[in-house]
């Protein structure tokens, strides 16, 4: 899964950055949403993933789901903050300002970026790990309130931010060449976090299982 | 009830309390959550007067007057229905031209000239090569951007 998605995202980054046209407005500073839609957008699965592993986790007590969500957690700062600054980056030469206060997508996501900083705080600060994992897991659910103002940000209220392009019920307003290695981005970088994320919960697992025998038997097995 | 469906019912009603007060506080900030008012509500007087706002519109065509020499710059930002003139000293994002979006920070003036400090470019969610963008205006659509 780890080598599809890099590859994915190899051709996904080739196919946006030479083969696809330049923009009729923005010239080739538009490439920037090859990097900036899938990292937004695995910025928020990946949220939604760890709230829904937190949510397994409080309530049937499952100590898989809690370390999937807690595997998740770093991979979607990473994904947010690259979202975050590859948007900034657009946004001088385009808007004229890194960012702007008062427009509710950046603030929204800005606090996504903050959730998941706090998730991750509260969960190392905690000693006991059920603690932590219960803690930090409901400070993941009530989180999970932003996601759709993220999403509807930029239709419910005014905003500096433009509206959805492909995720709308009209057809998409993109042409095709520009809009292949977009997809092909998307898919890459989904796959690429779910493998970072199943490998970072399955080490989370023996990391917290390393007092059992099934545990020493596979890390001494090497796998 | 067993343990696990009082979890359950905790963290559902929880939730729905959460998304609820959420909603109520967003609903009563509206004014606040709106980025910025159309020349239409800032005629209408819906907008705060003398207070810093966000003036967002098309820029007219021919409207834009640059005093020689200097940064100075005025333009009529509208939105189709009703203009109201920016004027405006400083550097204007790239994106800035004729028939685009606009999004200018500052304050009416008393002469009914808005007098923004920042004037910042908003794109639209259409993205196409330029040989389609010529292909669309031959045809007679228009290559503006379409108001939010």
């Amino acid at each position: 899964m780890l080598g599809a998605g890099l590859a994915a995202i190899a051709v996904g980054a080739f196919g946006g950055l030479l083969l696809a046209p330049p923009d009729y407005q923005q010239g080739d500073a538009y490439r920037i949403i090859y990097f900036h839609v899938p990292s937004a957008y695995l910025a928020m699965q990946l949220y939604a993933l760890m709230a829904i592993g937190s949510a397994i986790g409080l309530v049937w007590r499952m100590k898989l789901a809690y370390a999937i969500a807690a595997a998740a957690a770093p991979v979607g700062l990473a994904f947010t903050g690259l979202a975050l600054a590859t948007g900034m980056l657009w946004g001088k030469p385009m808007w004229g300002a890194y960012w702007s206060w008062g427009d509710a997508r950046l603030t929204s996501v800005l606090v996504m970026f903050f959730l998941y900083l706090g998730y991750m705080l509260l969960h190392a600060s905690l000693e006991e790990r059920s603690t932590a994992d219960r803690a930090a897991g409901i400070l993941a659910v009530v989180g999970v309130v932003n996601l759709p103002i993220i999403k509807f940000s930029v239709e419910w209220w005014s905003s500096l931010h433009q509206g959805p392009t492909i995720s709308r019920l009209a057809a998409p307003a993109i042409t095709w060449d520009m809009l292949w290695p977009l997809l092909v981005m998307i898919v890459g970088a989904a796959l690429f976090s779910f493998a970072v994320t199943l490998t970072r919960a399955r080490a989370e697992v023996l990391l917290r299982e390393r007092g059992a025998r099934w545990a020493r038997d596979v890390v001494a097995a090497g796998a | 009830m067993k343990p696990r469906r009082r979890r359950m019912m905790a963290m559902t009603s929880g939730l729905v309390c959460l998304a609820a007060a959420t909603a109520l506080v967003l609903t009563a900030f509206e004014q606040n959550m709106l980025y910025f008012y159309t020349p239409t509500e800032i005629a209408a007087g819906v907008a705060p007067e003398g207070k810093r706002l966000r003036v967002g519109g098309l820029v007219e065509r021919d409207s834009v007057r640059r005093t020689p020499g200097s940064l100075e710059v005025r333009f009529d930002v509208t939105d189709l229905d009703r203009s109201i003139t920016v004027a405006y000293a400083g550097v204007l994002p790239d994106l800035f031209r004729e028939g685009q979006g606009v999004v200018a920070h500052g304050r009416v003036g008393g002469n009914g000239v808005f007098e923004a400090d920042e004037v910042l470019a908003r794109h639209d969610e259409n993205y196409m090569p330029p040989e389609v963008a010529d292909m669309l205006e031959e045809r007679g659509h228009p290559r503006d951007a379409s108001l939010p």
